[in-house]
């Protein structure tokens, strides 16, 4: 009998085609699928260049989605995303998303049934601990890592510890996915979780719809984390049933399983939450931040960037009309939830207020375009980062909510909730 | 190796669009990214730095994004070591895979000023203060590490191994 592990040590066994792994052991896995981005893939294609193989390993386990800065922002982008686009086309890359297909990365790839339970990914996108929320493990790597694993369908990686944040209870009105994962940052810190897996369980996790589960998983690397994960259910199996590419493999704790640390959270000890600058762990209730007034909400992106968010952001925003002072940018992150909106009419009541809604892109919440703001200004988003100069000029300030609050605060000219309202 | 140049010393948590800010990644020419790092942080780092100087940091040096980008301005900029409490997990990796020599000793980041002469021996371990004479030991590369750097980087280690 192997010693009783954790999920992300019986993944990371399977994939070393090892009975048991320990955390601290260095181990060489298969990989299931490699990401790179219009950032982080013309190093990884420089990289794999130089490794002096011809062909990648599996031109049906890469995925190449140029979603920073496109479409093209301005000519070196241009140049960088025509990189991507012909060495996909050379590479004979399946997963290729061109502009019009294109979506953000950890919002498309789940949608489109790339990405499975039990899969084991490396992307070039820190982000790429979303996938967790299928029961994957999935970790962001740089881009020479990417090219190695290109080249080879492998990866090392040292055994993580576990972090075990079991939620419990019932959320309170108006409190949602992102408030816990922030709550669990402010309470841990930005290398609360450094190197350590972060599982989430617990009845409040099991409640939550795919999309939530993806914007807490999302965020496990703004605590430090390797990876974050959540275990199979009916609703992972539900969301797979029909998009999955490949079969898929559950795997599950053992109860005896040993953790680092184990945190109990009530859920109904959770507000709604604001992170703000420059760290996403300097959170405080929006209850108490509602003094301050903003220039520009941006909602979106590959934490917050779903169907299920722009439908919360909609029901605040509907009838109502943007604050004269501030601009509202809506990022539907995939062609898909773009056309959803469109046909559910929230694409309308967007517009109807006086957003401006934008075909899917990164753009804004890195600072690459779309929303980049001046000196001094500062944005409530529903992104993952609020770092010096993370969306524009470096005295610029961003400050991390969920959809709801970022859809009140559009309205009220300040940070605020949608009872404000 | 070994090392030898002036600390520039930061806090903690310096993450990796400080370190090369977004704005810049539309190209990943190691010449152009050096001439923005840390502008967000220091804007005068870039004029101040001299080859074979040592950057010294906090706890999680390089948390937040997985861009290369960020070992490769520091790289350029002619920093030839980072010390520091300790790493973000990414940045560990791209640093050991792209080259950059990282250390993880907190009692020489408590016994390092910024503008201190630092000499490092990384293949001994040893961290040497000659502005005070006070000497500090890092914490070793485990052995599948050190055979990456040893190879010149994680493609070059791959290469040997293919046989390519």
């Amino acid at each position: 009998m192997p010693r009783p592990m954790t999920i992300t040590e019986k993944i990371l066994a399977a994939h070393a085609g090892l009975d048991e792994v320990v955390p601290g052991q260095l181990i060489e896995c298969d990989l299931d699928l490699v990401l790179a981005n219009d950032v982080t893939a013309p190093i990884a294609i420089k990289e794999f260049a130089k490794i002096g193989v011809e062909r990648v390993w599996d031109p049906a386990k890469i995925a190449l989605v140029p979603d920073h800065y496109t479409p093209n922002k301005d000519i070196k982008s241009a140049e960088q995303a025509k990189m991507v686009r012909e060495f996909a086309h050379a590479q004979q890359v399946t997963h290729y998303y061109e502009v019009g297909c294109m979506g953000v990365e950890h919002a498309l790839l789940p949608e489109q049934g790339v990405v499975g339970a039990g899969d084991v990914i490396i992307g070039a996108d820190s982000h790429t601990c979303t996938y967790g929320a299928l029961g994957a493990f999935a970790t962001g790597v740089g881009s020479t890592d990417a090219a190695v694993g290109m080249a080879t369908g492998r990866a090392w990686f040292k055994v993580p510890e576990s972090l075990k944040f079991n939620v419990t209870g019932q959320l309170k009105p108006g409190v949602g996915a992102k408030d816990i994962i922030l709550h669990v940052i402010g309470m841990i810190g930005v290398d609360g979780a450094l190197y350590q897996a972060m599982e989430f369980t617990g009845s409040t996790i099991e409640s939550l719809a795919m999309a939530g589960r993806m914007t807490i998983c999302n965020m496990a690397i703004e605590a430090g984390g390797k990876s974050g994960i959540i275990a199979v259910d009916d609703v992972t199996r539900e969301y797979m049933r029909g998009r999955a590419e490949r079969p898929w493999t559950e795997y599950s704790s053992d109860t005896d399983a040993v953790y680092a640390r184990t945190y109990e959270i009530d859920a109904a000890e959770i507000l709604p939450t604001v992170a703000f600058p420059h760290l996403p762990s300097n959170t405080r209730p929006v209850a108490e931040a509602r003094d301050v007034k903003i220039d520009q909400v941006v909602i979106g992106s590959c934490t917050n960037g779903r169907y299920e968010d722009m439908a919360e952001a909609a029901a605040v925003i509907k009838g109502r009309k943007v604050h004269p002072d501030v601009r509202l940018i809506v990022i539907p992150a995939t062609q898909q939830v773009y056309r959803d909106m469109m046909h559910s009419g929230l694409t309308d009541i967007f517009l109807d207020a006086g957003a401006a809604v934008s075909t899917p892109t990164c753009g804004p919440c890195l600072g690459g375009h779309m929303g980049i703001l001046a000196a001094g200004e500062r944005a409530v988003a529903t992104t993952n980062r609020n770092f010096v100069g993370r969306m524009g000029d470096p005295t610029s300030e961003v400050y991390l909510t969920g959809p709801a609050v970022a859809a009140a605060s559009a309205v009220l000219g300040r940070i605020g909730l949608p009872e404000d309202l | 190796m070994r090392f030898a140049g002036t600390a520039h010393k930061y806090g903690r948590d310096i993450d990796t669009d400080v370190i090369i800010p977004a704005r810049y990644l539309n190209t990943s020419d190691p010449a152009e990214l050096a001439k923005h790092c840390l502008e967000d942080l220091d804007a005068g780092f870039v004029s101040k730095v001299r080859a074979g100087d040592i950057l010294v940091a906090d706890e999680n040096f390089g948390c937040g994004s997985s861009r290369e980008h960020a070992p490769i301005a520091i790289k350029a900029a002619g920093v030839s070591v980072v010390i520091a409490r300790s790493f973000a997990r990414i940045f560990y990796r791209n640093a050991i895979n792209t080259g950059l020599p990282i250390l993880e000793a907190p009692e020489a980041v408590d016994g390092i000023s910024d503008g201190d002469r630092v000499v490092v021996d990384a293949d001994a371990g040893t961290i040497i203060n000659e502005t005070t004479g006070r000497s500090f030991t890092a914490q070793a590369f485990p052995p599948f590490v050190k055979d990456i750097i040893e190879s010149g980087g994680l493609v070059e280690s791959v290469r040997a191994k293919l046989g390519s």
